[in-house]
């Protein structure tokens, strides 16, 4: 395996958890409706970046898996959406959707990260393949990392300053 | 021509048929107290309608201090004299022996009646409590489209350098956002492109997603005029229901609820196909055209068929009508601003027009239109969406300016995010982190999705709620201090419509008891705040509706909403003015960007622009290297697929609206007899097959349940898509013993016990149009409620 074959491989599996991630946290946070909306449709675009890896990876001798076959976040997110419609009251949840926000943020910019390499690897090589497929891709990685940050910034003087 | 007759019957009265080019024809509407003649009114007061977002301009007719009617303007440019059925009888209300007269406080749990100083004293001592305690961001302002400009940027100044708050929006974010945000996104800033002068000229008129013919009839008027006169246009109606829009028009396509991105994409496919683009144009003055071309690359017509449900072939000719017109103009509502993916539709209409060229010249006219009768005021005044004089939050130069306007440092104006839209303040509310909310001139209890959620987050005792209105309205119910205030016709202000027409409305009659004009609580508050500007001066300095007008002018100055050229004199006597009005345009502007588009500069664009999927605002550096020059930005959207699409539950889609009768949640139309007569009480709509289907008949008693809430109202067969049911929302509980909410036994009355709360990332707007339902039966109707179904005009096609 060489170092290309180790990036298409690093980011597949992190599109996989940024599908995952996000809807766990559009599950989690039910009571914060512009979250719970559109980290949905965000995840939405982790799970095609996922399959096209996954097909593109066959051309450099990869077996990846695609996206996770149902990337929901299980029987215990239930429980968290009853919990996040109980304490939907409170205000410091703010704070705990802020350090999620986070993660999401951190999770997409990695990825951003590893498109770029390979976008930077596929103009090296000249490898029209490699891309097309950064080209298609990276651009919403882009945007799911500039909407976690969004969000954050709109919601931490309320969340922070209030008491 | 002046005419009297019965306007419930006929809402778009006598047809003065006129040809393409040729001016529209007066026609003076008029309507009297019974027995009554025009040698009975003692004055008539100088006015434009607060029932809808036209602006027909009238007189009210006075007699012993009372409203006694109203008359059209002949000489105004908007409505030539005519009147709709709400501004025809709504006048009424104002007489209502239901008015507040007293402020209101609670007491051991009741609203009792109390005296201005006490309510007041209660409502600035806990400002000032939570100032202390928890900072500015407790405090939060919701305010309405029905208020005067003079009363929008009092309230704003107030808020924003007074208290420090960015929680300032108005109820116009359920109606008239997406617009703003729409022309923000294409434009670079707000501003009506278009005139209603453009339906004279234009060839092909195209309505998106508007039922004109209920929610602006003396526009609809105009558009019959021009039907019937020589040279007609073409008419395309994109609307899921077969509305009076939908029986004229040349073309009539049915959209599935919440795909009209698909729809557009596949029409704007087909005109880049047929080669009906103007390229000349498309290079002089917009960036962007090649990602909407690739964009729609693969949209076809037979894509969208299966998205939409709407056959090719309609799509095909729709396309062609509007790919080959000459003077195309185009009008878009809540059938797209509340509906899924709400910017990213209404910005595709502007792409047609930017694609074809089709601005700035009589007949090619964009109207992307408001839904209440001073929303533009709320907007430009930055009492909903941006800083006042759409000025941007994002360029701390535009910033400075505006801190300079009102003598405070540029750190007294919140600007380190947008200002935070009405959903998010419900939200804080709901948190806990927003202790006080004062609701001026409309009525959340009912207009909001989801009633329930709304009720219980203002029924919280930890939450501080002020209501200032006319009447006991369902909010007001739950309100801590209720405020009684003056309405239209009780004083004075100016409120600006939808095609940038500036009206004055002049106070014809004192308000009934001790209510006052909301200009002067607003007034009255700051002045008991105390708050100051840098140098210690008051910061509010006006104290009475002119002066008020003549501070907005120097904030408006340089803007695209340059008032400077107005004054309460020029707007008497004569007809209203379309803004920009200046030095250098005194008579007004009748179309924006005939000569490019100096309002999308980097420098002076309102807006950055934002992700249309996600909403998160653009940065200025990506925008200034877009669009160095200040072009119009032509921008690509995806289809998405609806947020909560139907399910075996729930197979059938929800959308609410409005019927011609009535106004917002009826709080005067409700009170005017003759409107409330021919629309009393709530009813569902669907097609006849889906009823059969369901096994229902007109006039049972259905009740329409979702995820969230349900309805119970009676079932009117009219022809519209099958797998739609249409539920009127003004309908609330005022007038029904359980006061504010439904009655114990849980059948609801307002359509909004069961939307979703879910709105348009990027213009905020809830989205009314787009849920899943069920319609189950509850009782079947008997003979005299299925004939009760039929009787008005709109209904009389009903199948039975």
């Amino acid at each position: 395996m060489n170092a290309l074959t180790v990036t298409l491989r690093t980011l597949h599996h992190g599109e996989r958890h940024l599908e995952k991630a996000l809807l766990a946290v559009a599950e989690r946070h039910r009571t914060e409706h512009e979250v719970h909306h559109v980290a949905t449709d965000l995840a939405g675009w982790s799970h095609e970046h996922c399959a096209r890896l996954a097909d593109t990876g066959h051309h450099y001798g990869l077996d990846l898996s695609g996206p996770p076959a149902d990337p929901s976040p299980g029987a215990l997110a239930g429980l968290r959406a009853k919990a996040a419609e109980a304490v939907g009251r409170r205000p410091e949840p703010g704070l705990a959707l802020l350090h999620d926000l986070l993660d999401l943020h951190l999770a997409a910019t990695r990825n951003s990260v590893h498109w770029e390499m390979l976008a930077q690897a596929g103009q090296a090589a000249r490898d029209p393949r490699l891309l097309a497929l950064t080209t298609a891709c990276h651009p919403r990685t882009l945007r799911q990392a500039r909407w976690t940050n969004t969000v954050i910034k709109q919601l931490s003087p309320q969340v922070l300053t209030s008491v | 021509m002046t005419t009297e007759a019965d306007r419930i019957a006929d809402p778009w009265g006598e047809r003065t048929p006129y040809d393409r080019g040729t001016p529209w024809p007066a026609r003076t509407d008029r309507h009297l107290a019974p027995g009554l003649t025009e040698a009975d009114v003692e004055r008539w007061v100088q006015t434009a309608s607060v029932l809808h977002s036209n602006g027909d301009a009238m007189d009210i007719a006075v007699r012993h201090g009372r409203v006694v009617g109203v008359r059209g303007r002949a000489g105004d440019r908007v409505n030539r004299g005519r009147l709709g059925p709400k501004d025809l009888y709504g006048w009424q209300a104002n007489n209502s022996p239901d008015r507040l007269t007293r402020p209101l406080v609670r007491r051991n749990g009741r609203l009792v009646p109390s005296d201005w100083d006490t309510a007041m004293d209660r409502i600035v001592s806990r400002t000032r409590h939570l100032l202390d305690e928890r900072g500015p961001g407790s405090i939060g302002f919701y305010t309405s489209g029905q208020l005067f400009l003079e009363e929008y940027y009092t309230l704003a100044v107030l808020a924003r350098a007074g208290i420090g708050t960015n929680h300032l929006d108005g109820n116009t974010r359920l109606c008239t956002s997406t617009a703003a945000e729409a022309l923000k996104e294409s434009f670079g800033c707000d501003g009506q492109p278009g005139s209603y002068e453009d339906i004279d000229h234009a060839d092909a008129l195209a309505l998106f997603g508007h039922n004109m013919a209920e929610t602006q009839t003396v526009l609809w008027a105009r558009v019959l005029d021009r039907l019937a006169g020589g040279d007609p246009p073409a008419l395309v109606c994109v609307d899921p229901r077969t509305t009076p829009v939908a029986r004229r028009a040349t073309v009539h396509l049915a959209p599935r609820p919440g795909t009209n991105v698909a729809l557009m994409n596949a029409l704007l496919h087909e005109i880049i196909r047929r080669g009906w683009t103007d390229p000349s144009y498309i290079d002089a003055h917009t960036v962007g055209y090649a990602e909407l071309a690739a964009r729609v690359e693969r949209c076809t017509p037979r894509w969208a068929s299966r998205i939409c449900d709407v056959p090719a072939p309609g799509i095909e000719r729709a396309a062609e009508i509007l790919g080959t017109a000459e003077r195309l103009t185009s009008t878009v509502l809540q059938g797209f601003y509340q509906s899924h993916q709400a910017t990213a539709a209404a910005v595709q209409v502007n792409n047609l027009h930017l694609i074809r060229g089709m601005l700035g010249r009589p007949g090619r006219g964009l109207l992307q239109m408001n839904g209440q009768p001073s929303a533009e005021n709320t907007r430009e005044c930055g009492a909903d969406g941006n800083l006042p004089g759409f000025r941007n939050w994002q360029n701390d130069e535009q910033v400075a300016q505006l801190a300079e306007v009102w003598n405070v440092t540029p750190d007294r104006i919140p600007h380190y995010a947008p200002p935070t839209h009405a959903m998010q303040m419900f939200r804080y509310a709901e948190q806990g982190t927003l202790r006080m909310l004062w609701i001026s001139g409309t009525n959340p209890a009912v207009s909001l999705p989801e009633l329930a959620r709304i009720r219980s987050i203002l029924g919280q005792e930890r939450l501080f709620v002020v209501v200032q209105d006319l009447f006991e309205t369902e909010t007001a119910q739950l309100a801590d201090v209720v405020l009684p205030a003056a309405t239209w016709g009780e004083k004075t202000g100016t409120l600006t419509n939808a095609d940038r027409t500036v009206h004055l409305s002049d106070k014809a009659v004192d308000p009934p008891g001790e209510a006052r004009p909301d200009l002067d609580i607003f007034l009255d508050f700051a002045a008991r705040m105390d708050f100051r500007d840098k140098d210690g001066g008051p910061l509010i300095g006006w104290h009475d509706p002119e002066s008020a007008f003549a501070a907005w002018q120097r904030c408006s100055a340089g803007r695209p909403c340059d008032y400077t050229g107005l004054s309460y004199e020029r707007l008497h006597g004569g007809t209203g003015i379309q803004w920009p009005c200046t030095a250098g345009a005194p008579d007004g502007t009748s179309r924006l960007y005939t000569d490019g588009f100096p309002f999308a500069h980097p420098d002076t664009c309102e807006s950055y622009g934002k992700d249309l999927v996600t909403g998160a605002p653009d940065e200025p550096v990506e925008y200034r290297s877009l669009n160095p020059d200040g072009k119009a930005v032509v921008k690509a959207a995806e289809y998405l697929p609806p947020h909560e699409d139907v399910s075996p539950d729930f197979p059938l889609q929800l959308i609410t609206g409005r019927t011609v009768h009535h106004f917002h949640t009826r709080t005067k139309t409700g009170r005017a007899p003759e409107l409330n007569a021919a629309a009393p009480d709530v009813w569902a709509e669907m097609s006849g097959a889906e009823a059969a289907a369901l096994g229902l008949h007109a006039g049972d008693l259905v009740e329409v349940g979702t995820r969230r809430g349900a309805v119970r109202a009676r079932l009117r067969i009219t022809p519209m898509r099958d797998g739609v049911v249409f539920v009127p929302f003004h309908y609330g509980y005022w007038d029904t013993p359980a006061g504010h909410r439904p009655a114990a036994d849980g059948a609801g009355r307002a359509a909004n016990e069961g939307t979703i709360t879910d709105w348009d990332p990027v213009s905020k707007q809830p989205l009314f149009k787009t849920c899943a339902a069920r319609v189950t039966p509850v009782e079947p109707g008997t003979g005299t409620e299925r004939h009760r179904t039929a009787h008005t005009a709109r209904t009389a096609r009903s199948a039975r």
